[in-house]
């Protein structure tokens, strides 16, 4: 059948249900929180409406500034990790039979899938002194006795690189795998070894790409609110959790939805580089 | 030779780091004793039946089964009507609202979490437990969204043609030809969507946490206030269930190209 633009009022008729949901428990809560960010704080309820700016002032404390620049930071160390572990491993991946690729792409989406409490206890389990990984260590003589390796950054880096990792190969696959083998080809035909054919040929092929990936799993890192709570010390906190820490904790909704607010334009402006960049990709 | 040995030795650091925390949640669930001791000291399955046998953890996982069972078909139920309308009809703006569908999931999750949390508390809803069903379902709406799409632009469109043809109307050819030709892709986008909202956790949390517990509040809850290794046990029912139904997605479908390894499924 043809597509046609709709002629009459009943052709829209299937767009009904869905615009109304989208819209009611999409845009109007997303637009509730944004008028909330200029409520001022109520202890006894959640807000008072009002218009003050005083949600937006907090962030000129460098506590803030401290929490942003380490969120900022932490985000960026987890998609350089995640890209360059994913990327040869993704490119090696699609290189495999379908069966493996199968078998591999189930693993990656059940791993994906869990719930954030899921992973954080179970890291935090494996760091731990009496069920940990440095047993196992003592065990082989590589360590006198088990300790404990959390609190600390580099357990709250493990475990959102753990969290971040199947999602950067699911982003990655469906570029890596769409590549022209033939390009790879007349690498290997005009002498260049299968691992110098990747560094010369595949990553430059795919710069865009690799660009594009690091975006979006820096957004993704930047959205995870339990591990470093879970996994690090107050100091390791990040936007995220500090949002759910003042929306729950302290009860104070208006200031967590300014802090929201304020990560959306992040979130969105780098959402929207990377647009950019598939577009350009798509041009060239 | 050299490259396919160090092909495998990547292969395998990659499965030992995305298997270990899970290799160690294991080992801990069959503990026999109240201890989180790992290699486990005994060996009991006991944890597991706490699960079902317990009447706070039964609860729980009751709550985010029925939650999953309805959030899903309800996403489902937004999602297919909008996927159906953007391939049936030439409506740019009408794009607008997969626009609207894919945002949730590309937002960092607390964004849409404290949004739902605002929105319960204005409407004086915070806490009744259907508004979490409507959170989830909006949530992941995403998921049936884009396996939709997918599925409606692998439809050859000669197949509609004709049967438009031979005099069958609309709603016909609908239920007669497009439906069945999507199904495999509706069942992955409802098995998608169930899954996630299963493990799903501070939407969950910011819209009923203080007046009923899913079973990643419970285990949060124990996490702050006292471990058990039934927190492990239901970490591995967790993984069990995600492997089963994506397996069952890969066994009876493609879920290559759900991931999108075929180039002709991009708009």
């Amino acid at each position: 059948m043809r597509r046609e633009a709709p002629k009459s009022i009943a052709d829209y008729t299937p767009l009904f249900f869905p615009g109304l949901m989208l819209v009611v428990f999409f845009v109007v809560p997303f637009s509730t929180m944004i008028a909330v960010s200029f409520f001022k704080r109520d202890p006894a309820a959640f807000y008072t409406p009002d218009f003050v700016f005083e949600n937006y002032a907090r962030f000129l404390s460098t506590f803030f500034g401290g929490v942003l620049g380490f969120s900022l930071g932490l985000a960026v160390l987890v998609a350089v990790c995640c890209v360059a572990i994913a990327f040869p491993f993704t490119y090696l991946l699609t290189r495999s039979p379908r069966a493996v690729q199968t078998i591999w792409l189930v693993c990656l989406l059940s791993v994906l899938s869990l719930s954030e409490v899921i992973i954080g206890f179970a890291w935090s389990t494996l760091f731990s002194r009496t069920a940990g990984i440095t047993n196992l260590f003592v065990w082989l003589g590589l360590m006198q006795e088990p300790i404990a390796l959390l609190p600390g950054f580099g357990a709250v880096l493990t475990g959102m690189v753990y969290q971040a990792l199947p999602y950067t190969i699911l982003v990655l696959y469906p570029a890596l795998v769409r590549l022209d083998p033939t390009l790879l080809e007349a690498a290997r035909t005009l002498g260049a070894s299968p691992i110098r054919a990747f560094f010369n040929v595949v990553t430059p092929a795919l710069r865009n790409t690799i660009v594009a990936t690091l975006i979006m799993v820096f957004v993704f890192a930047l959205g995870s609110y339990l591990l470093p709570q879970i996994l690090g010390r107050p100091q390791h906190w990040t936007l995220s959790v500090l949002i759910t820490d003042q929306a729950i904790y302290q009860s104070n909704t208006p200031f967590a939805a300014a802090m929201a607010v304020f990560l959306v334009l992040i979130s969105l402006g780098l959402v929207g580089l990377t647009l950019l960049i598939g577009r350009r990709e798509a041009a060239a | 030779m050299s490259d396919t040995f160090l092909r495998r030795l990547y292969f395998v650091a990659v499965a030992i780091f995305l298997a270990a925390p899970l290799v160690v949640v294991a080992g801990v669930s069959v503990n026999e004793k109240q201890d989180l001791a790992f290699p486990p000291i005994g060996f009991s399955l006991s944890w597991y039946a706490q699960i079902f046998l317990d009447p706070e953890w039964r609860r729980a996982l009751i709550a985010s089964v029925v939650l999953a069972i309805t959030s899903a078909a309800l996403a489902v139920a937004i999602a297919l009507p909008l996927a159906w309308f953007l391939w049936r009809r030439i409506a740019p703006w009408a794009n607008v609202f997969q626009l609207l569908g894919v945002a949730p999931f590309i937002l960092p999750p607390v964004i849409t979490a404290l949004g739902f949390l605002t929105f319960w508390a204005t409407t004086g809803f915070y806490g009744q437990p259907w508004t979490a069903v409507i959170s989830h379902a909006i949530f992941f709406v995403t998921l049936p969204l884009v396996t939709l799409s997918l599925g409606f632009a692998s439809i050859d469109r000669s197949l509609v043609e004709a049967a438009a043809t031979m005099g069958a109307d609309d709603r016909k050819v609908l239920r007669t030809v497009v439906l069945p030709l999507i199904l495999p892709y509706l069942v992955s986008g409802y098995a998608f969507a169930f899954v996630l909202s299963l493990n799903e956790y501070i939407v969950a949390y910011m819209t009923v946490g203080f007046t009923m517990e899913t079973l990643p509040i419970k285990i949060f809850n124990a996490l702050r206030y006292g471990y058990t290794p039934t927190m492990a046990s239901v970490s591995v029912f967790f993984v069990a269930i995600a492997a089963l139904v994506f397996g069952l997605i890969a066994r009876f479908g493609d879920i290559r190209r759900l991931l999108g390894a075929m180039s002709s499924d991009a708009n």
